[in-house]
């Protein structure tokens, strides 16, 4: 294991801003791993710090393939985890809304560029992902759908879902798109938190990206069996929005199966309890996303499910 | 007559309610326009054209012939946090245009906006870049509708037109939601954030009614007193970002006609008492951005100069802008 700060950027009053890779075996560039993006990416960071210290291991016991060569970046922006806010400190811009970056640009530009630059041209890129609403989503990988990506491989990281996501106009400047773009078989893993460290979805994803290691030769490893995907396209999430705002109290959890009537959550009156909607399912499906927050607004998807044949 | 363009419950004991005001002469008709602004918290500009504009037209309400919408807050819990984005959302509002009505809280709202301003002749978004860059007043156009906007842009009585590169991301943009929707619509930025500069605010009021009297809406004053220099050229802009974090403290304001080696600030350290950088300007041109806010990162911006044109600008009074 060798481990080298790849991007710095010298600060006036605090310590340097620095991205930090770690790299395992020696040879074609076969795997990248980048973790935390935004300063509330925890359970993101903890994923990949669980796989430096597994990568580690399996280099000690000469469980890695020769001639191919793993780099994790753990953290992406340890300014904004240190100083708990989501995007950069000083402009609340987010890296991951700047690739492939310009490296004469603004500060952001600057760090994605100066990411992108050791991140690029590899065979297959991983990042852990975050979802922009507070909840707790069931573990799956996701690809961006740009014509270049490869269901059937993201099939070998054996979680339950692959979701392929429409491209909207603003997806075209993540990390997950350019990487596609650029050749990289590009993968975006979400386990269940963002905020919160959630043992079981890290030890879940760190079997899934062993196993897919495995499955792609870059790894001596007895891959699990894990799940055998079920490829869905974003479009098919059954987003179930609230009619009222207030108190909100899921009676459900990710991975959970319901039927059609199924109650699943009831929106409170914040001054009496009481009630001012009930969500029900609107069709058999799998609880994909829970929303987690004790207050919803209206029309906010607090659930969304995976639609299953009657 | 003040109207609801949309409106949702929120949590506990309040509505989150978009609001517009409508101006129109008796019995209606004739042509509309559409002033907004408000889709940024922190850019308060636009709150001073909206009220003056409604001034004007009060003065002489003979002289309206069609109907002047003004939107002042589209981003109302921005405006009321102190907060560019969506607050409770950390959301760029200006990244989520159409919207969608089947889509959340954010997405709903966004397509009603665009649903409500659809059937104008003409909208202007008025923007105060952000409350780190204090910018000539200007308007910036896609190119891909340059042909369309730029005639009406010269009407605006701003100082510069910049005609600037498609990017897919600004397809999330009101300009343009309402661009392929058949709306012209300019957005302009001048000023900075969390400020209002009034002579700023009166020029483009003017423009307004100059581009109202286009639209055959409006036959009073609308006094021209500016006339833009235009770009539309990507060389022509050259960008000076900041080769080191520190404090930043310009030296020059906004509109100065530079020649190369002309200090615009510095950059220094106030721990150590040292100058870490002198910001000059690599070319002849004019200053049409500069950084007000002081600190730095490496890499942030400090200055926009449009290369050449140093006559034009000579012409509108350099340094006096």
């Amino acid at each position: 294991m060798k481990k080298e700060v790849l991007y710095e950027v010298k600060a006036i009053y605090r310590d340097d801003f620095r991205v930090t890779g770690y790299t395992f075996g020696e040879g074609e560039k076969a795997l990248c791993i980048i973790g935390s993006m935004r300063g509330n990416e925890n359970q993101q960071l903890y994923c990949c710090a669980r796989l430096v210290s597994r990568l580690k291991q399996l280099e000690e016991d000469g469980a890695l393939m020769p001639g191919k060569k793993i780099l994790v970046i753990p953290c992406a922006n340890p300014y904004s985890i240190n100083t708990k806010k989501r995007f950069w400190c000083t402009d609340n811009t987010d890296i991951n809304r700047m690739f492939p970056g310009y490296d004469l640009g603004e500060t952001t530009q600057r760090i994605a560029a100066g990411i992108f630059e050791h991140v690029k041209g590899w065979q297959y890129g991983i990042q852990f992902a975050s979802f922009y609403m507070p909840g707790a989503f069931i573990p799956h990988v996701r690809m961006m759908e740009t014509g270049y990506q490869n269901t059937d491989l993201a099939c070998d990281f054996g979680l339950p879902y692959v979701v392929v996501h429409h491209t909207r106009p603003f997806d075209t400047t993540t990390l997950n798109y350019n990487w596609q773009i650029w050749g990289t078989q590009a993968f975006s893993l979400y386990t269940t938190n963002t905020a919160r460290v959630d043992e079981e979805s890290a030890l879940q994803s760190e079997e899934a990206v062993l196993n897919f290691m495995a499955r792609q030769g870059l790894i001596h490893y007895h891959a699990r069996g894990g799940y055998r995907s079920e490829v869905i396209h974003s479009s098919d999430f059954v987003s179930i929005r609230t009619e009222a705002a207030g108190f909100l109290k899921c009676f459900v959890k990710p991975g959970q199966r319901v039927t059609r009537g199924q109650p699943l959550a009831r929106i409170l009156d914040p001054y009496d309890l009481s009630i001012r909607a009930e969500l029900k399912a609107p069709v058999n499906g799998v609880v994909a996303f829970a929303g987690d927050e004790p207050m919803t607004y209206a029309n906010t998807a607090v659930l969304k499910l995976i639609r299953e044949d009657e | 007559m003040i109207e609801t363009v949309t409106q949702l419950g929120l949590p506990v004991d309040e509505q989150l309610c978009i609001r517009k005001n409508r101006l129109q002469p008796e019995g209606g008709g004739g042509k509309r326009i559409s002033i907004v602004t408000g889709i940024h918290g922190d850019e308060l500009e636009g709150q001073y054209v909206c009220w003056l504009l409604q001034q004007r037209i009060a003065e002489h309400p003979e002289c309206l012939h069609g109907t002047v919408d003004i939107y002042p807050a589209m981003n109302p819990f921005g405006i009321d946090s102190v907060t560019r984005g969506i607050p409770a959302f950390d959301l760029d509002m200006n990244r989520i245009f159409p919207g969608s009505v089947d889509g959340d809280m954010n997405e709903y709202i966004a397509a009603e906006i665009v649903e409500d301003i659809a059937g104008s002749d003409m909208a202007v978004d008025i923007h105060a870049s952000n409350i780190y860059l204090t910018e000539i007043p200007q308007i910036r156009i896609n190119e891909i509708t340059a042909e369309r906007l730029v005639p009406l842009a010269q009407k605006a009585n701003v100082d510069f037109v910049w005609v600037h590169g498609s990017s897919t991301v600004l397809e999330s943009t009101l300009a343009f939601a309402l661009n392929s929707r058949g709306v012209d619509t300019l957005v302009v930025e001048m000023g900075v954030g969390m400020r209002i500069t009034r002579s700023y605010g009166e020029q483009l009021t003017a423009g307004i009614l100059s581009l109202m009297k286009t639209l055959g809406i409006w036959s009073g004053e609308a006094e021209i007193t500016h006339t833009p220099i235009i770009s539309s050229d990507p060389d022509e802009v050259e960008f000076l970002n900041a080769p080191v974090s520190g404090v930043f403290v310009k030296t020059r304001s906004h509109g100065a006609i530079l020649s190369p080696g002309d200090e615009i600030g510095i950059i220094i350290d106030p721990l150590q008492g040292t100058v870490l950088h002198r910001v000059v300007s690599p070319c002849e041109g004019w200053l049409f951005t500069v950084r007000e806010y002081p600190m730095v990162d490496q890499g942030s911006l400090m200055a926009r100069i449009l290369k050449g044109h140093t006559e034009e600008a000579r012409q509108k009074g350099g340094e006096a802008l």
